[in-house]
């Protein structure tokens, strides 16, 4: 028994990747025996892979970055010694910092709760949806735990293909057109991704994020794939001018996957944050890519949320906003990227990225609780038109308040969780340029407007003539939870950010923690 | 060098037909050409001039200073599985919109969606 708990402690770090993948080719076969047990096995891999987050969780804030190679951990077998005298890192090996840990954690508390709130969701297609959801959850853990640059090809490729499966479970006839427009964009974007981890390995003949952030220069080759880069992952997150897909898979979508599907745009933010602070994070030019970051968040703002004024369609409406609050990260790791190698970084930068990263923690949250309550509306009302739904306040008045906690969270209300990372990043833009924090408070501001509309139209108004259906106890128990997270952590926001955000941060802006995973394995 | 001016028309000519032409199938051929591409960019990685193949069985006497390298091969051949995936998935996608709107026509369907 000692025996098991010392090898799960050690393999914690693969073990969460594992299980779910397991847990999905398990619930594919029992699916076909007994429909009955297949939640509680999908549930049950959700939940294990949730513990050993904590535990590896534990491990890193203890210890610092922890790496598993994947097939044996001798430290002499990790490198090769080349004739020409060179050392060259031969394994794939999977790493978790205190940014890797805090996605994985986030990850893992969404998924569970979508997974507890799909159960009444998702009674016909129980064959296909369990399966395809669970193979997404371990790619997610995948994205994020990997330090090999193939390797999170692989993770992202897995990522987007079973995502596309499940936009098209449920709906038949609008669904394909969104999942063939969201796998072109995935596929042109990762094999971009591919393409400039082509060029870095064939100048310098290692895949391993570690060693190549030692010995990566700032030639022109480099600047290339560094571009590339950051175009394909800025596609994949949702920046504004490749943004179309956004609206399309968010909005035909089943409503748990799409709580999961913000979850994985932000992947795509993280590897963006892990390819510029860490991978070219000892060459690359701070005032520039900065530059280039806080246009592109600036525009994502603007173009997100003055579209998603004019929207029908609730989900959509949801994804646009989502959209728009992307920019608010891209804005606010822009400024503390922009001014990183200055003095001024240590009087606003920092607080900059803390910032941004904190808003990515929280958009997770409260994006999480919107789509969950929009699902509920579609559950209730078969619809999530807002021209044709009305007065679902006075039969659902504990989802209205959800949704008014969500609406409050997203604009940036206090005491919840959004204003706690909005205040952080108001303070440092402004700082570094006042007119950026003047348009970030105005779309916060238009933010607030569309989701008054929004609650007005489905939630007030006169009683609905057509009796509702109720929504089960699951699905209240996970909006729930999530509300609960949204209020505590707008109301202890400080505990968060020093146990979460701030470590995570402090391995960003010091890539050297990371690259000395050799001499830690 | 005739290798990367290849990869650079293959991908532009994937490119342009992703970007500009309407047909579903025609996109799906687009992102195959950038596949193609990107996949002959990675196997053209590993070359060394007057190289073995990386297979140590019956191999002949100066095999040790003289493979080509085996890394890229193993890179191509997963990118080409997941390319096929990708393939097969989007064409399915391809047969349920004809079947839900008996058009493939990409103007077509966006004024079907909007309208």
């Amino acid at each position: 028994m000692v025996d098991l708990l010392s090898v799960v402690w050690t393999n914690a770090i693969s073990l969460i990747i594992v299980i779910p993948l397991m847990g999905a080719f398990l619930t594919g076969l029992i699916s076909k025996l007994n429909k009955k047990l297949v939640f509680p096995l999908a549930l049950l891999s959700l939940l294990a892979s949730f513990s050993f987050t904590v535990i590896l969780a534990s491990q890193v804030y203890s210890t610092g970055v922890v790496a598993r190679a994947l097939e044996s951990n001798d430290p002499s077998k990790l490198t090769v010694i080349s004739p020409s005298g060179n050392v060259i890192p031969i394994r794939i090996i999977l790493v978790a910092d205190s940014m890797s840990i805090l996605m994985t954690l986030m990850a893992s508390i969404v998924s569970v709760l979508a997974v507890i709130y799909s159960r009444d969701f998702v009674k016909k297609k129980v064959t296909q949806f369990y399966p395809l959801f669970l193979i997404m959850i371990s790619g997610m853990y995948g994205v994020v735990l990997t330090g090999d640059l193939f390797n999170l090809f692989v993770f992202i490729e897995i990522l987007s293909i079973s995502t596309t499966g499940l936009i098209v479970t449920f709906d038949r006839k609008r669904a394909p057109d969104s999942a063939f427009k969201f796998i072109v964009i995935s596929s042109i974007s990762a094999l971009m991704i591919l393409f400039g981890i082509g060029i870095l390995y064939g100048q310098y003949d290692a895949l391993n994020i570690a060693f190549l952030a030692k010995v990566v220069r700032w030639s022109f080759l480099d600047k290339i794939a560094f571009a590339i880069l950051l175009v394909a992952l800025l596609m994949k997150a949702g920046a504004v001018p490749i943004h179309m897909w956004v609206p399309d898979a968010y909005g035909d979508t089943p409503a748990p996957v799409t709580a999961f599907l913000g979850a994985t745009s932000l992947a795509s933010l993280y590897v963006l944050f892990r390819v510029c602070f860490t991978l070219f994070g000892f060459v690359v030019n701070t005032l520039t890519v900065g530059w280039i970051l806080i246009i592109i968040g600036l525009l994502s703002m603007f173009v997100g949320v003055t579209v998603a004024l004019v929207q029908n369609d609730l989900k959509r409406f949801i994804a646009f906003q989502s959209i728009s609050q992307v920019g608010f990260m891209l804005i606010a790791v822009g400024v503390g990227l922009a001014v990183s190698n200055t003095p001024q970084f240590f009087s606003y930068g920092f607080r900059a990225l803390v910032g941004g990263v904190f808003h990515l923690l929280n958009h997770l949250i409260y994006d999480g609780l919107l789509f969950l309550t929009a699902g509920a509306i579609f559950y209730t009302s078969g619809t999530t038109d807002l021209r044709k739904v009305r007065g679902l306040g006075h039969k659902m008045p504990f989802v209205a308040l959800f949704f008014l906690v969500g609406a409050f969270a997203i604009s940036g209300i206090p005491p919840l969780n959004g204003f706690a990372s909005k205040i952080l990043i108001y303070e440092s833009v402004y700082a570094f340029n006042p007119i950026i924090s003047a348009i970030a408070i105005l779309v916060s501001i238009l933010t607030l407007a569309g989701f008054l509309r929004a609650f007005y139209s489905a939630f007030l108004g006169p009683n609905p003539t057509k009796k509702p259906k109720k929504i089960s106890k699951l699905m209240f128990l996970s909006m729930l939870i999530l509300t609960i997270l949204v209020i505590l952590v707008g109301l202890f926001p400080h505990f968060v950010v020093d146990v979460l955000v701030k470590p995570a941060v402090m391995v960003l802006i010091n890539p050297q923690f990371y690259v000395e995973v050799f001499s830690n394995v | 060098m005739l290798v990367y001016a290849t990869v650079m028309l293959l991908i532009a000519f994937g490119l342009y037909t992703v970007i500009f032409k309407k047909n579903l199938i025609k996109i799906v051929i687009g992102i195959n050409l950038i596949e193609c591409g990107v996949n002959l960019f990675l196997i053209s990685l590993g070359y060394i001039e007057g190289g073995y193949s990386p297979i140590y069985t019956l191999a002949p006497s100066d095999l040790w200073r003289n493979m080509v390298l085996p890394t890229p091969q193993a890179l191509t051949l997963t990118s080409i599985v997941i390319g096929l995936a990708t393939t097969a998935l989007m064409l399915s996608l391809v047969v349920m919109i004809y079947k839900n709107y008996k058009t493939i026509n990409s103007g077509e369907l966006g004024r079907i969606m909007s309208g």
